[in-house]
């Protein structure tokens, strides 16, 4: 694909040693890239590798993670290759992240006002009352009310939509060309989350900085999104934009994950469940990692690794159907089976 | 369907006192249930929904008696569950059984699924000794679950698998009802609709009655035949399943109902944001608890609690609501998000 | 609303207190040997006997007697010592602040050592420096203080001659004291700090800090320090006391004339007054750290309500 990306991955490794024997290959071999100015969703069932794709990014992993390989290309510059000091430089400037749990992820014994201006102080030059203006101004821009008192607040005196505003004015306190957002929304509930979401959207309009948005719901990907990267056991299955996805997966994990899914704006009889479970991260199927819940699999899929196949400049998908070499059924279309309305 | 009615709420409060001031005395209440009442019908799945704190698991709880309500009366198959002595709840205790969010937090991972059910139908005396184990591969092949399997323990199951062995606890004193809090709102999808899936199936092969608490809509509008919607410890809104879907009349139903993000590029729905967040349930709002929020709200709300009614013009559905406007309420008047 | 949690904390020391000075009077009482018998000395009268009876008040009811000491007590008048007949406030003052600077100067010692060690200890853990931290710490933990006060003085007083033995005042005369009765809460503190730190290392809000780009520094000093040192408050608290209960072992040792000694040997001479003045203060000491701590744990830790 070539679009003009500010980041792009390239076969990402990131693998957990727990000891001599055992591996958990957290994240092993992602590919896929945010274009400039807009937002790439990433979904996928909880323990796919999402928030470790994203933590690798900035190299946050906690022991004992670690990449052994591939290429996180920002801007054209390899991060892997990048030292500590240089990183540092990066985190929270040019590249902001927000956490899952607004809850837990502000320091409790710090005010609001110093936890957003130390990032100010980090990486701007900016005398005290310049540093406290800006961070009025920012808690301003988050649509949080009397920000003069609220500077002066400890994270237990905000609710959790107010602190998930905090976390993100902490994140544009220097203007960061990408923000990844790890389930931003997830812990809060809907009318909260459809503030956050209109807050990420307005403020990226406004400041045109480019979104990588970690979720496991289909419905916000749908909303948000501009390009979508399915990921399941560690893996990218499909990468497409977010039209497509919805109207034309495929991928059979895809087509099983909008099967699966209970919608309020529609009437729906039954749901279609994907089969079976998420392999353990320690017994991964040795061909495609889908094949034993896939209605299609075969005997290539169980054998051998299918790589992901580029269809059209704007859809990806990594599955034996798409190939020269698919041996099952020549005429199948996965997206038949989607069942939607 | 049958219609007789297994379970009547009526005008059930639980209040929880705040502690404080110099002697620690009572302060405050937090008015976590204020004065519900509703029915469940055998066979049916009542769905309570609303935010984080409006008083779901609570409402739920004092069913049950985990806690002893502040007032009001839950009658369940003719006995009036706020009376009875412990004796005989814990009788009822088999015809009642409650499923959690967290399948692993209610499991003791010390015990094999096996002891695990066996400890809960030899408390009920479900069947005799010697035929507890057919019974208990009967339900573990009920719920899905390998009869191999039942000598392991709960971390050596997924998420889905451990909910399926609550389920199967829950079933295996033959209840009527089961309380289902947030059963399914931990599971990934792909899961959660197969357990969704076994959840229908079971009702439609025993005849089970559910009371479903849970925040997700979509989840709700599959399993449900009636829905519940509670703002701040009370209902304000109420109906079957897809009249309030399709037609919901209290302003707080249809914000929620907009915020709820459509799985579909093309259909973005048109949005209405709420401002703020939820009042707390120490110092609710006088009037209408929504006036804070509602983008309606005039003077009057401040001052009067609107009471559950039907809609003029609407006598022959079962369906009420607890606004002083909602007949002149005229949706298409607000100021829609942007970005739509 | 900080001050009114202050006096409502100092408020509940008054039952604490009258409950401490209870306890000790009846020990004083129940524990055999006559005071008016080993006042009077050795082959006395049972006339002499009977005057020294009558002159303390030891005829009267046992409830009695403890009504007035506590009248007495409530007045900041301990009486007189049965032994010396010197006012006992006068006995106890300069006695009382030689052990609280003991205590001070030996929190101080194991505050700012254990603090260090443990951070340390948790930033670089299981490497060879946290592994021979925490084994320092154990040795220091299961070491009696009046053994390795013992040690000391033997080795740096008496071997190499480089400090004195005994007494108290001299910045020289301190440090073998102090360390003596330091080093196991400097090992207490130390683990303490080292498993807090480790917990707070891995929590979310490390990583958001992390994330930020600061440097490895403040995370640890900014954001996990903080932290961290609240359960190690606690620690400090009770520290404090067993402390003071040390100290009566160190004093008698360096032979230092602090509180503890003074009611050790007036405990032999049954010099009531004294003793039972000595261990109020010595308990209101305890119970007012403890309100500070307490104190000093509501600010770090802004997350609880005063209530
Ligand atoms: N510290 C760790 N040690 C070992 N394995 C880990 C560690 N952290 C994560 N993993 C493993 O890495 C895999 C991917 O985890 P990750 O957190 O990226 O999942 P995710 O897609 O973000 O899921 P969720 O939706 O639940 O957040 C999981 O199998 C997880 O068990
Ligand atoms: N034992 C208790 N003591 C005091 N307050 C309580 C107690 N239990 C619940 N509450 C309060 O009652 C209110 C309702 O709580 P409840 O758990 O019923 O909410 P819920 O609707 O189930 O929310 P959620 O979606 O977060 O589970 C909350 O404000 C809660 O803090
Ligand atoms: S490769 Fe085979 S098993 Fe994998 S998704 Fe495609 S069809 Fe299914
Ligand atoms: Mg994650
Ligand atoms: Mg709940």
């Amino acid at each position: 694909m070539d679009h003009d990306s500010i980041l792009k991955i390239n076969d990402l490794k990131t693998y957990f040693k727990i000891d001599d024997q055992k591996v958990v290959k957290a994240v092993d071999g992602v590919s896929f890239e945010v274009p400039k100015g807009k937002t790439l969703g990433i979904v996928g069932e909880s323990g796919s590798g999402k928030s470790i794709t994203a933590l690798s990014i900035l190299q946050l992993l906690d022991e004992p993670g670690e990449i052994v390989g591939g290429e996180i290309l920002f801007n054209g510059d390899n991060l892997i290759e990048k030292s500590i000091p240089e990183m540092r430089k990066i985190r929270g400037n040019q590249i902001s992240m927000i956490f899952q749990e607004p809850m837990t992820s502000l320091n409790p014994v710090h005010t609001i006002g110093n936890q957003i201006s130390e990032t100010i102080d980090i990486h701007q030059k900016l005398s005290r009352t310049e540093s406290k203006k800006k961070t009025i101004e920012l808690l301003e821009l988050v649509g949080i009310p009397s920000p003069e008192k609220r500077i002066k607040q400890y994270p237990f005196e905000l609710s959790g939509g107010m602190r998930q505003r905090v976390m993100i004015a902490i994140a544009l306190a220097s203007n960061p060309e990408l923000l990844i957002a790890d389930e931003p929304t997830t812990a809060l509930d809907v009318t909260i989350q459809a503030q956050i979401l209109e807050l990420i959207k307005d403020l990226q309009d406004q400041l045109g900085m480019s979104v990588m948005l970690i979720t496991h719901d289909l419905g916000v990907v749908a909303e948000t999104c501009d390009y979508v990267a399915v990921m399941y056991a560690g893996k990218v299955v499909e990468y497409s934009d977010v039209e497509t996805l919805f109207e034309d997966p495929k991928h059979p994990y895809t087509v099983g994950l909008l099967n699966s899914l209970p919608r309020h704006d529609i009437k729906q009889e039954e749901l279609t469940p994907i089969d079976g479970m998420v392999p353990s991260p320690f017994e991964m199927p040795v061909g495609c990692r889908f094949a034993p819940r896939c209605p299609h699999a075969t005997d290539l899929c169980r054998e051998k690794l299918p790589s992901l196949w580029e269809l059209n400049k704007d859809q990806e998908v990594r599955c034996w159907i798409y190939t020269e070499e698919w041996d099952g059924d020549q005429e199948v279309k996965v997206s038949d089976s989607l069942n939607l309305a | 369907m049958t219609h007789s009615t297994l379970l009547k709420v009526s005008g059930l409060k639980q209040y929880f006192p705040i502690k404080g001031g110099f002697f620690g005395g009572k302060v405050n209440d937090v008015k976590a249930v204020d004065d519900i009442s509703f029915e469940v019908n055998e066979g049916e799945t009542v769905s309570i929904v609303g935010e984080s704190g409006c008083g779901k698991s609570t409402t739920g709880r004092s069913i049950l008696r985990f806690e002893t309500p502040t007032a009001g009366e839950v009658i369940f198959d003719g006995t009036n569950l706020t009376t009875v002595s412990k004796k005989e709840l814990k009788q009822l205790r088999s015809e009642l059984q409650i499923i959690f969010q967290d399948p692993y937090a209610s499991l003791n991972p010390r015990q094999t699924v096996r002891q695990i059910l066996y400890e809960a139908i030899d408390i009920q005396k479900v069947v005799p000794k010697g035929e507890r184990e057919d019974y208990l591969f009967e339900l573990l092949e009920l719920v899905g679950i390998q009869p191999s399997q039942a000598d392991r323990f709960p971390h050596e199951f997924s998420g889905g698998q451990r909910q399926r062995i609550g389920i199967a606890r829950a079933l295996s004193v033959k209840p009527k009802l089961i309380i289902c809090d947030e059963a399914v709102s931990a599971l990934d999808v792909s899961i959660q609709a197969q357990v969704l899936n076994l959840l229908k199936k079971l009702q439609r092969e025993m005849g089970l009655t559910y009371l479903f608490i849970a925040h997700d809509l979509g989840v709700v509008r599959h399993i449900s035949d009636k829905i519940i919607v509670m703002y701040l410890g009370k209902i304000v809104e109420m109906g079957d399943s897809e009249e309030i879907f399709e037609n919901p009349q209290h302003p707080y139903t249809k914000a929620l109902l907009s915020a709820i993000p459509v799985p579909n590029p093309k259909k973005k729905s048109q949005r209405i944001l709420l401002k703020g967040d939820v009042p707390s349930p120490m110092n609710v709002p006088s009037g209408c608890r929504f006036h804070t929020r509602c983008p309606f709200a005039t003077e009057y709300c401040a001052k009067k609690v609107p009471e559950l009614r039907t809609p003029n013009d609407q006598e022959t559905v079962n369906h009420v609501a607890a606004c002083h406007y909602m007949e002149e309420i005229d949706f298409s008047s607000l100021e829609y998000s942007k970005n739509v | 609303m900080m001050l009114k949690f202050i006096v409502r904390r100092l408020l509940q020391l008054v039952p604490v207190l009258i409950g401490v000075t209870f306890l000790v009077f009846i020990m004083l009482h129940i524990t055999p040997g006559d005071p008016a018998e080993v006042l009077a000395g050795e082959g006395a009268t049972v006339e002499t006997i009977e005057n020294i009876n009558e002159r303390l008040g030891l005829n009267e009811p046992l409830h009695q007697q403890y009504l007035s000491f506590l009248s007495n007590a409530v007045q900041f008048d301990f009486g007189t010592s049965w032994r010396t007949g010197r006012e006992v406030s006068s006995e106890i003052a300069p006695r009382f602040f030689v052990t609280l600077e003991l205590a001070i100067y030996s929190t101080i010692l194991s505050v700012f050592l254990g603090v260090i060690a443990g951070v340390i200890s948790a930033v670089r853990r299981y490497s060879l420096t946290d592994v021979t931290i925490m084994l320092v710490a154990l040795f220091g933990l299961s070491m009696p203080n009046f053994w390795l006060g013992l040690m000391l003085m033997q080795w740096f007083a008496v071997k190499l001659d480089w400090l004195p033995a005994t007494g108290w005042g001299s910045g020289s005369q301190v440090i073998l004291p102090v360390i003596a009765l330091g080093t196991a809460g400097a090992a207490i503190i130390a683990r303490m700090t080292r498993s807090s730190m480790l917990e707070i290392i891995s929590q979310d809000y490390i990583r958001t800090a992390r994330a930020k780009g600061v440097t490895e520094k403040v995370v640890i000093y900014r954001h996990a320090l903080r932290n961290a040192m609240i359960p190690v408050v606690t620690v400090v608290g009770l520290q404090f006391g067993y402390l003071l209960g040390g100290a009566v072992l160190t004093e008698t040792v360096f032979a230092i004339n602090g509180l503890g000694r003074l009611v050790v040997d007036r405990i032999a001479s049954r010099d009531f007054p004294v003793i039972q003045a000595s261990i109020l203060v010595i308990a209101s000491l305890f119970v007012f750290v403890n309100v500070l701590v307490d104190i000093s744990y509501r600010i770090l830790n802004k997350r609880i309500d005063l209530d």
